[in-house]
């Protein structure tokens, strides 16, 4: 194992397969929600997180945990005020994101690849790296596997879990918090940009072939799985940007799961 | 025994008062109708009674252990989550499989355990949740303008249902509707709220109460009473159309009735 580890090919492929595994399940809520924006706004956060821990000399990891936790819970709070939520996500996602890109060109002597993590750098993934990214991932998946009938009822009406002895606005706080998790894990992988597709993708991908919710998280996990390892091995023979060549992959395996709907089932 | 008591109960929505000083009492096995106009606070009152809402004054007193069913005025699931019926009952805690198939029986739903939530009609759709909502063989039914989106013959339908699962269940019913005449002839008790308690009392003495007049006009005395007829006359299958349309012509409430 230790040996294996050495080869970035191989680091790149688990760090993949990671990120897929937790992004897939809880991407499932974010279709099921209708959060889809909020996930993009949650990671469009992350790169003022970058930028901030880069000029304090923190762990990226924590900055952008931290950007996408105070981004999620800033706009948990003001919903309801007044604004539309999409209007809100629109003004925080953009805002964070380009005062993050500000911010970033500020950091002086810092030879930062801001492609990195605006599209990810999944080969340079480090043993560290990679602890951290199946840390999380670990931690996101036990949280959905301990509240998941609690998330599911809530998701269906907040109203019905409430009388069913469950708190809403804590489910809601749990999915934040996963959501948040997911896009400080991911960034090293697919980047700021392109984690809403790792989490949305692949959910729509499964959800023509999905009689409960339980099948749909699998599948989500799976093709994700799949679209990751079958970007690192196409950019790898085409010498494409990893990040967008795994999400290309996912977006084909949709493509092909409408086909699919298409032929098996006539009617639907 | 009552079941849920609530005292001057103040709830404030999004700063705006929405309900005032409301009073009441639901004791077992009795069925009650709130009615009211639009934005009467009608859905906040069931809210706060499920603890959906915090009260701003007054309380909500429980009976030990009090187990509540809840049927939500809407329930959108969103295409893209796969469930199904009994998959839907498991939530949040699975059920025993003869439990749940005691409770779409109840419901009427019986044949519907295997079919997709989102496939559903409107009358199935209420069914199931009916069913959810008496899996715990609950003490107290709480139900949020359940009918809508059914048809005239559909909601008369479900109203009947819920009496016959209080005759099953022995549980109280609580319940808010727009459809006035038919909710309160199949209710024991009639509460009218308007942000306040405007009355209360048997559907008669609401119907003729110079309060509810004033809220609702005296049309629907007429239905009333024409409801209160077609009920009367319920098991005389053969006549049962006839008399529909007589009475609603007395009255001249054709409105909605001509096509029963």
């Amino acid at each position: 194992m230790t040996n294996l580890l050495d080869s970035f090919l191989i680091r790149a492929a688990l760090a993949g397969i990671g990120v897929a595994l937790a992004a897939a399940p809880l991407g499932c809520f974010v279709v099921w929600r209708r959060m889809a924006y909020f996930g993009d706004a949650t990671a469009h956060a992350a790169i003022l997180g970058v930028a901030l821990s880069l000029a304090l000399s923190l762990s990226v990891f924590a900055g952008a945990l931290a950007a996408a936790l105070i981004m999620a819970l800033t706009v948990s709070a003001l919903s309801g005020r007044g604004y539309a939520m999409d209007t809100l996500l629109g003004v925080m996602a953009h805002s964070a994101l380009a005062i993050g890109l500000v911010a970033v060109s500020f950091i002086d002597g810092a030879r930062i690849d801001l492609m990195a993590y605006l599209f990810g750098d999944i080969l340079s993934v480090s043993r560290a790296d990679l602890g951290i990214i199946w840390g999380g991932a670990a931690l996101v998946l036990l949280l959905l596997w301990w509240r998941w009938s609690a998330l599911l009822t809530t998701t269906l009406n907040p109203d019905l879990a409430q009388a069913a002895g469950l708190s809403p606005s804590r489910e809601q706080m749990i999915l934040t918090l996963a959501l948040a998790l997911v896009v400080a894990v991911a960034i090293k992988v697919v980047g700021v940009l392109l984690i809403a597709a790792m989490l949305i993708i692949p959910a729509a991908s499964a959800r023509p072939f999905s009689a409960t919710p339980e099948r749909m998280a699998a599948l989500a996990a799976m093709i994700g799985t799949g679209a990751a390892l079958g970007g690192l091995v196409l950019s790898y023979r085409f010498d494409t940007p990893t990040g967008p060549t795994i999400v290309v992959l996912a977006t084909a395996l949709f493509s092909a799961s409408l086909t699919g709907k298409a032929l098996f089932r006539p009617r639907a | 025994m009552t079941l849920i008591s609530v005292r001057g109960l103040d709830v404030r929505l999004g700063g705006r008062m929405v309900l005032r000083n409301v009073s009441l009492d639901i004791r077992a096995g009795e069925i009650v109708t709130v009615v009211g106009p639009n934005g009467s606070g009608k859905s906040t009152l069931l809210r706060s009674l499920i603890g959906a809402v915090a009260p701003a004054r007054g309380r909500i007193t429980r009976a030990e252990g009090l187990r509540i069913g809840y049927v939500p005025q809407q329930l959108h699931i969103d295409p893209t989550l796969p469930l199904t019926v009994a998959r839907f009952l498991d939530l949040p805690r699975r059920v025993a499989a003869p439990v749940a198939r005691t409770a779409l029986d109840r419901a009427g739903a019986d044949d519907l355990a295997a079919r997709q939530m989102s496939e559903l009609s409107g009358g199935q759709f209420q069914r199931v949740l009916l069913a959810r909502a008496i899996l715990g063989e609950p003490q107290l039914l709480i139900l949020d303008e359940a009918t809508q989106g059914l048809d005239q013959p559909g909601s008369a339908a479900f109203y009947a249902r819920i009496a016959e699962l209080r005759r099953d269940l022995g549980c109280a019913v609580l319940m808010v509707s727009h459809e006035l005449h038919v909710v309160m002839a199949a209710s024991d008790r009639v509460i009218c709220l308007n942000g306040h308690v405007c009355c209360e009392g048997a559907p008669e003495q609401v119907a003729s109460a110079p309060e509810y007049r004033a809220l609702f006009g005296s049309g629907t005395q007429g239905a009333l009473a024409l409801y209160r007829h077609e009920h009367d006359h319920g098991h005389d299958h053969g006549h049962d159309h006839d008399c529909d349309h007589d009475h609603a012509d007395d009255h001249d409430h054709t409105q909605g009735h001509g096509t029963t």
